[in-house]
């Protein structure tokens, strides 16, 4: 359906966007996850039309949209506070792209009533906007990109200004409501948690490029790159460097790896610890044993049904049972959560 | 009593609250007894004689029908000019707001100009430029060998509704510029995405959500207009009367002073209205977004359609503002035409002569006054307006800038002189003081008086948000580091107000130099101001005469100018606009 090819933005002189390509097939959604200022929302905004890119194209069914202005794309677009209309009720929000549409007025009427009620709104078509609450003025943004059936919707971090309850409330909303409509989406954020719950396919944006895409479970499986790993949180990343007899070694211990790609001896390689997993050992003297790390342990959170420890060398990693804060811990981990970055 | 409120009935406190009272109404003394005795009891005095003539008079049927004409031709007028301006003001608005062009912050420096040129200046320059002897009608004389001029300016309602415009654009582009410039541009781009054109965008959502600011603009637009009395009365001659021209009129003229306080008391209730009206528009703000900085900025025209709308009004925005305020001083340096007996060989070239001739007396007689001495009497009128404003400006704004009850009640009581029209307020002088013990109309008094009058609202108004932004703790702290109350002032006060008193006192010394409604009414004739003396020269028949006027007005206008430009360097950023 949407398909972007090597798009090139600049802003201000440097590249936001570096020769970006991704597509996005019918009924998918997809989320855009990637840092605050790496030109997710300008990407949004060229699609949208209301921005031109330097160089590359987006497409339609195959068919280049660089002539055809914003409003007759037909992609309906959910801004980041919402952009509602302030001189307008929530039914003639609701409207206006009806109206744009030349609908006749009974026709107008029966959509509004119908996506007022998909968003729960139904009561409410008499208020003025601003006088509703964050989650209700998010419900009617969505309400109003829905209501002219566009052939694709798009989201610019919607639930940012929400609060958490709120969000996590919202998000499986959404989720239903997109599964229902089956219409294609974009989804931009800069939130994990929003983008694996929404996403068909998340595609990771780093440095004006997609540096990865895959369903949710493949990319927390395999981020791919050091950057991705750290930006999501994935496990703690250790420089190290190959040795002779195929083990890596790193400044925190020595560890058997599987790599995708043979290294050579003496070169560097970047390691994820995946952080769950792990067990505790009793500590005896002498060097950590291979495939072992130890620390003090400088914190101790409770982190929902088990703890998050953290060490004085910077790792990090979840116990059912927690240590004293100050104590000397050495762990095992399993080879399972001991992988090789490219 | 009560054990637990001792306080009641400490003697040392009551004394300290009664002091205290003593010193929150002390500050109001001098400015509250000068606005008593020269405003509020001259307004009861026409309220009383207009009312009293109306009533025991009678409304006879031969002052009734031409005070509806004069009437009805104020508000027709006035509707005609508002229009006019919005069709110049909303593209130019438009034009600021979005778009970025070279010379841009000249543009809008030249729009804004006017709106602070005494009248006689603005009636000056379109004289030079579109009168009897000014340049377009010279020069097509010249051109094509006619012998009267080919344009009548003076004299027709054209000129005066060109004036409002040349005058009042500059509200239309601040109001709706400003609120154009904080427009979330997101709304318009949203109503894009839901297939809305551009034109669609601009009446469905732009035009909207400027519905507030326009209605404002409007509406302070109408009320100058429609109190407009110098561009009246210098181009639009005899055949057109508004209410101010009447009043004037009625009262210098045909001395009918019973009728003036009618004309006055209708002319009072309707800028009572409007005035209403507008602040009620203000305050409301209409729909009310989430603040956000203004984009200044603007893009540069993209399409053919764009370019051609920049380019079309920046040429017409270039000819309204700077032609009339070019012509002027160029035609006070230039000789066009045979001097009055001088039918052989026509003169041109540069001179100086308009300016020499203000200090002579070709005449002889002892009832002309130079117009040099008319520079004098202006400089000096403005110098006491200017000492006499800070005086009675600064403790009002001082108590003002820290309001308690006592000073909500009273502080739309010192803005009500804006409201009343400057002859309004002149006519009030002459029939108050025309009798012992206050027989102040034969002399010069009066005039700095109205001036003042005229000026302290502007001047509490802009030394008050400076007064207000000094936080008490600067004070405390001087006080506590051991500072006496005159020392706390000098240390702490003074330097912070310093730019607003120097703006306040420029402002009012402006005013005064180009105060002409209260003046054409005070001014006695043996001590002219400059704006009456350019009003007298201009309506003499001769090309001496209108050369005078010209060299007259290019000065008022370079004095003014030049306090525009330091107001403005002085203006404290986030300063309202009005």
């Amino acid at each position: 359906m949407l398909e972007v090819i090597d798009l090139w933005k600049f802003y201000e002189g440097s590249p936001l966007l570096c020769g970006l390509s991704f597509h996005v097939a019918q009924g998918e959604t997809v989320c855009l996850l990637g840092p605050s200022g790496s030109g997710k929302s300008t990407l949004l905004r060229i699609i949208a039309g209301l921005e031109t890119p330097e160089r590359g194209q987006v497409c339609w069914e195959g068919r280049d949209l660089a002539g055809v202005p914003a409003h007759q794309r037909g992609f309906g677009l959910v801004f980041q506070d919402y952009a509602l209309f302030p001189h307008l009720t929530v039914e003639q929000n609701v409207a206006f792209g009806l109206k744009m549409q030349s609908r006749p007025a009974s026709e107008v009427a029966d959509r509004v009533s119908k996506v007022l009620a998909q968003v729960n709104l139904s009561d409410m078509g008499g208020r003025t906007v601003t006088d509703l609450s964050g989650g209700e003025q998010q419900r009617v943004a969505l309400a109003r990109a829905l209501a002219p059936e566009p052939r694709l919707l798009m989201f610019d971090e919607p639930l940012g200004a929400l609060d958490r309850n709120l969000r996590e409330h919202l998000m499986v909303e959404l989720r239903s409501i997109l599964r229902a409509s089956r219409v294609p989406a974009v989804y931009v954020t800069h939130d994990q948690e929003e983008a694996f719950t929404l996403a068909d396919r998340v595609l990771l944006l780093h440095e004006g490029q997609i540096i990865r895409s895959g369903a949710p479970p493949e990319v927390w499986g395999d981020p791919g790159s050091a950057w991705a790993a750290r930006f999501l949180g994935v496990g703690n990343v250790v420089e190290g460097v190959m040795r002779g007899d195929g083990r890596v070694a790193t400044s925190i211990g020595v560890f058997a790896v599987k790599c995708s790609s043979p290294h050579r001896v003496g070169e560097p390689v970047t390691l994820l610890l995946r952080p769950a997993g792990a067990w505790p050992l009793p500590l005896k003297g002498g060097a950590a044993p291979e495939g072992c790390v130890s620390g003090t342990v400088t914190d101790v959170v409770f982190h929902l049904e088990r703890f998050k420890v953290s060490l004085s060398n910077g790792l990090f990693f979840y116990l059912a049972d927690p240590p004293r804060v100050g104590e000397e811990i050495r762990l095992e981990l399993p080879p399972s959560a001991i992988a090789c970055l490219p | 009593m009560d054990s637990d409120s001792p306080s009641l009935i400490n003697p040392a406190l009551v004394r300290r609250q009664r002091a205290g009272a003593w010193r929150r109404v002390l500050p109001w003394l001098a400015p509250g007894l000068f606005l008593g005795l020269f405003f509020f009891y001259p307004l009861g005095s026409i309220l009383w004689l207009g009312l009293h003539s109306a009533l025991l008079g009678g409304i006879v049927a031969s002052v009734f029908l031409p005070t509806v004409q004069v009437f009805l031709f104020t508000v027709y007028q006035a509707l005609l000019s508002t229009l006019l301006t919005l069709a110049l003001g909303l593209p130019s608005a438009f034009l600021f707001a979005r778009y970025a062009f070279r010379g841009k912050s000249f543009l809008r420096l030249l729009t804004a100009i006017p709106f602070m040129l005494p009248t006689v200046v603005v009636a000056a320059g379109f004289n030079a430029l579109l009168g009897g002897r000014g340049w377009i009608n010279l020069g097509a004389m010249n051109l094509f060998h006619l012998t009267t001029p080919p344009i009548t300016f003076v004299g027709t309602l054209g000129a005066i509704l060109l004036a409002h415009v040349f005058y009042n654009t500059t509200i239309v582009i601040r109001l709706v510029g400003n609120a154009l410039s904080h427009l979330d541009p997101r709304l318009e781009q949203a109503a894009r995405t839901l297939g809305a054109d551009s034109r669609r965008v601009f009446w469905n959502v732009t035009l909207p959500l400027l519905r507030v600011p326009i209605l404002a603009a409007s509406l302070l637009v109408f009320l100058f207009d429609f109190t407009s009395f110098g561009v009246i009365l210098l181009l639009g001659g005899p055949h057109f009367s508004t209410l101010e021209v009447a009043i004037y009129e009625q009262a210098t003229q045909l001395l009918n002073l019973p009728l003036a306080a009618l004309l006055s008391f209708v002319q009072l209730c309707c800028t009572l209205v409007f005035s209403i009206l507008y602040s009620r528009l203000v305050t409301r703000r209409g729909v009310s977004s989430t603040p956000r900085p203004a984009d200044t900025k603007g893009r540069p025209a993209r399409t053919w359609r764009e370019r051609f709308f920049v380019g079309g009004i920046v040429v017409l925005l270039f000819l309204m503002f700077v032609l009339p305020l070019v012509s002027l001083p160029l035609r006070s340096v230039t000789r066009l035409e045979a001097d009055r007996g001088q039918h052989t060989a026509v003169q041109y070239g540069l001179t100086g002569a308009y300016y020499l001739d203000l200090f002579q007396n070709p005449s002889e007689t002892i009832f002309y006054v130079p117009p040099f001495a008319a520079i004098g009497n202006s400089l000096l009128y403005a110098t006491v307006t200017v000492v006499l404003s800070l005086l009675l400006g600064f403790p009002a704004a001082s108590a003002l800038a820290r309001p308690t009850r006592l000073e909500r009640v009273l502080d739309p009581f010192f803005l009500l002189p804006l409201g009343a029209s400057a002859v309004t307020l002149g006519l009030g002088f002459i029939i108050t003081f025309n009798r012992p013990p206050l027989l102040l109309v034969t002399s010069p008094v009066l005039v700095p008086l109205a001036h003042t009058l005229v000026a302290l609202p502007f001047v509490i108004r802009i030394l008050q948000p400076a007064l207000a932004s000094i936080p008490d703790r600067l004070r405390q702290a001087a006080a506590s580091l051991g500072a006496p109350a005159f020392r706390v002032w000098l240390t702490v006060d003074w330097p912070i107000v310093r730019r607003a008193t120097l703006s306040a006192a420029v402002f009012a010394f402006t005013i005064s130099l180009g105060e002409f409604g209260a003046s054409s009414l005070v001014v006695r004739p043996e001590y002219p101001t400059l704006p009456i003396a350019i009003a007298r020269f201009l309506s003499q028949p001769g090309a001496s005469n209108y050369g005078q006027a010209m060299a007259m007005a290019t000065i008022l206008m370079a004095v003014c100018a030049a306090g525009i430009v330091l107001i403005e360097r002085l203006r404290l950023p986030g300063a309202g606009e009005f």
